[in-house]
């Protein structure tokens, strides 16, 4: 008796907890509804692969083959002319007011280059107040360009073949390097989500259970700390469990996003995450002193987690300092191992390592939890 | 063996000495009250005796357990009521109940929880979220949960604050009743009433405690001489007697006043001339109560919590 773990006094204070959770009805219907409306907010919200952009046209001739770069252009989807410009200036001005996304220029001797088979250039010029937007407008560009160069010249059959660009498009802009799309996006929320509802729930855990003066009866009474840390924090892992059917059912029905890879692997992995995030949630309300205080550490630890972590900008492109900052986030790891396991059928030794880092910040935040739990009111 | 033997406990917070020093002995069986002013460190005592607080100096024994290693085996043994309702408010008398048996490990589950609820005749309302229960209902249900795993050592941290004169009466009935059956209790309160009903007291001001022993011994060891003033317009004598050398203490009890003097012989002489200028008036030796050893006590400690 009774300093070591009993699973009877665990059970006591789960069973507690999941009382308190089922009749704190707005808690529980936030937990459940909040992912779903979040999911599908951002899911249809959150496009970054735009298509049809307004863009302008500055053509210095209207020769065939300029005719036929504009039509080749419209036909991918992503520029839609509505503006002629008749100078430079002009086209500046449209792209300056942002009535244009983009500035489309075809130089007076582009017709002459093509058909003396010099090497002929276009100028992309577009906004690159919002990177992402541009880059999938962009990354289309080369091969369209150069294939109808070759189709105007009557090259059918080469252009089917071809894959040596004849042309220099010349682009400036700043540049996304991932290329983003929706399929990106409905897994990177399953995390963030996953994080919100998590770690903000555990973090007020035991500072309720302290301004409500229950504290003082729990710690009177023999629980040991792991138990109680345990008691905690498993209810909430359930709640993110159904959490994530649920938004892996969204993202199938609604988004139709890909599930390459096996789901065995996917759904023990997110266990890992989850519990990460339960105990970081259940870390956090260890030192805070009152339920404010919690919320306080929770966002700022929110905060940078959902821009370092590459879910809202490329990781890749971020300083080295950032990225390594961005390691120490679970969201970081937890959004390289949905989407390769969902987007590109990674096998397990593809994620093992970061799969490592999860099962590190389970064992950190446990320890740490464990460490500043006080056992007294001092 | 005695329940509770604590020698120079000290607790400090910040640098302000909550705790300064205590000793207390409870012999097994006993029902020791615990008076004090807001403030004085009741709390705080009773919190380093059950392990919720560390004490910073001090030692001693709970239940034969060392209270500085052992505090683990302590809240096995012991039942605590603290000072505000500290059951789940969100939760039903039952689920209140079941919990807490379960944390103790009492087995079979439902018999405890039953057989704790038949006798607080509660097993109608069991359903009942505890949040919606009156405050003497409450503190039963506290006290029902505190006693459910048969502790030896009860520990009550005012546990009849708000609570009506006929609950407070049943309250106390049944703590005499356990203490009946060997359970030792330790209660801190502020009505001289209830101190009445312990076996012994024990006087704690500003975390040193000052008295202990009866209520008989502390009353006499106090040394207070009193003398009952009846009479019209007692108001006039008041404002005459105060201040007066040798008077302590001047306090209205219904329809006479108490005035009170630790000097027995200066008492008496600023009471002399009081029957003559003020017709109607008498005055007779008096017997001390303890609240006029309380007040007393609080007038002459000096307060630290400033």
């Amino acid at each position: 008796m009774s300093n070591l773990f009993s699973p009877a006094r665990l059970g006591a204070l789960l069973t507690k907890e999941f009382i308190q959770m089922r009749r704190d009805r707005v808690t529980f219907a936030m937990m459940l509804g909040v992912p779903l409306m979040l999911l599908i907010l951002f899911g249809f919200a959150i496009n970054s692969d735009p298509k049809r952009l307004p863009a302008a046209l500055l053509a210095m001739s209207n020769d065939q083959y300029t005719r036929a770069m504009v039509s080749a252009l419209e036909n991918t989807n992503y520029y839609r002319f509505d503006y002629i410009a008749r100078t430079e200036a002009e086209a500046d001005f449209l792209l300056a007011r942002g009535d244009v996304s983009f500035v489309v220029t075809i130089p007076a001797d582009f017709g002459k280059r093509v058909e003396r088979g010099d090497r002929p250039q276009i100028l992309i010029e577009a906004d690159a107040t919002d990177p992402s937007s541009a880059s999938g407008a962009i990354s289309t560009l080369g091969t369209v360009a150069s294939q109808a160069l070759l189709r105007a010249r009557g090259m059918e059959a080469a252009a089917a073949e071809s894959k040596a660009s004849q042309l220099d498009v010349i682009a400036h802009r700043l540049y996304n390097p991932e290329g983003i799309s929706q399929y990106n996006i409905v897994p990177g929320l399953l995390g963030v989500i996953l994080q919100m509802t998590m770690v903000m729930m555990t973090s007020i855990a035991l500072t309720r259970e302290t301004e409500r003066g229950t504290m003082e009866n729990l710690l009177a009474m023999p629980a040991n700390p792991l138990e109680i840390m345990l008691g905690k924090v498993l209810p909430y892992a359930g709640v993110g469990a159904v959490q994530v059917v649920v938004v892996l059912f969204a993202a199938k029905l609604l988004f139709h996003v890909p599930f390459v890879g096996g789901i065995g692997l996917l759904l023990s992995s997110i266990l890992v995450f989850v519990l990460g995030l339960v105990l970081l949630g259940y870390t956090i309300s260890t030192v805070s002193r009152t339920q404010m205080q919690a919320m306080q550490l929770t966002f700022f630890f929110f905060l940078p987690s959902i821009l370092l972590s590459g879910f809202m900008f490329p990781y890749r492109g971020m300083p080295g300092w950032a990225q390594t900052l961005g390691e120490i986030f679970p969201l970081t790891h937890f959004l390289r191992i949905v989407r390769a396991v969902m987007l590109k059928g990674a096998e397990f030794p593809a994620i093992a390592s970061e799969v490592g880092w999860l099962l590190f910040f389970v064992a950190l935040f446990a320890g740490l939890a464990l460490l500043r739990f006080r056992r007294t009111l001092d | 063996m005695n329940a509770i033997d604590v020698k120079n406990l000290v607790k400090r917070f910040g640098d302000r000495t909550v705790v300064d020093h205590v000793s207390m002995s409870v012999a097994e069986g006993e029902i020791v009250g615990f008076l004090g002013p807001n403030g004085s460190g009741k709390t705080t005592t009773i919190r380093m005796m059950c392990g919720l607080l560390t004490a910073d100096e001090g030692e001693g024994t709970v239940l034969g357990y060392d209270l500085r290693t052992e505090s683990l085996k302590i809240k096995n043994e012991v039942g605590y009521m603290t000072q505000k309702f500290s059951f789940y408010e969100d939760l039903t008398i039952a689920e209140n109940l079941e919990f807490v048996a379960r944390l103790y490990r009492l087995k079979p589950i439902e018999d405890h929880v039953d057989r704790t609820l038949g006798e607080l005749g509660l097993a109608s309302r069991r359903n009942q979220l505890a949040g919606t229960l009156s405050g003497g209902w409450k503190q039963r249900l506290a006290l029902a949960a505190c006693i459910m795993h048969k502790p030896r050592l009860l520990l009550l941290d005012e546990p009849t604050a708000g609570v009506d004169p006929k609950a407070r009466r049943e309250f106390w009935d049944e703590i005499h009743h356990l203490a009946h059956g060997g359970l030792t209790v330790l209660v801190s309160t502020h009505y001289m009433d209830e101190a009445e009903r312990c076996h012994r007291i024990s006087y704690i001001s500003y975390g040193k405690l000052l008295a202990t022993g009866t209520v008989a011994e502390v009353v006499d060891n106090a040394g207070l001489t009193t003398f009952i003033v009846e009479g019209p317009r007692l108001d006039a004598v008041t404002t005459a007697l105060e201040g007066r050398p040798g008077v302590d203490q001047v306090a209205p009890f219904g329809a006479t006043l108490h005035v009170v003097g630790s000097d027995a012989t200066a008492l008496k002489r600023a009471l002399a001339d009081i029957e003559k200028t003020h017709p109607g008036v008498k005055v007779r030796p008096g017997e001390t109560s303890l609240e006029d050893v309380f007040i007393q006590f609080m007038a002459g400690s000096k307060d630290n919590m400033a």
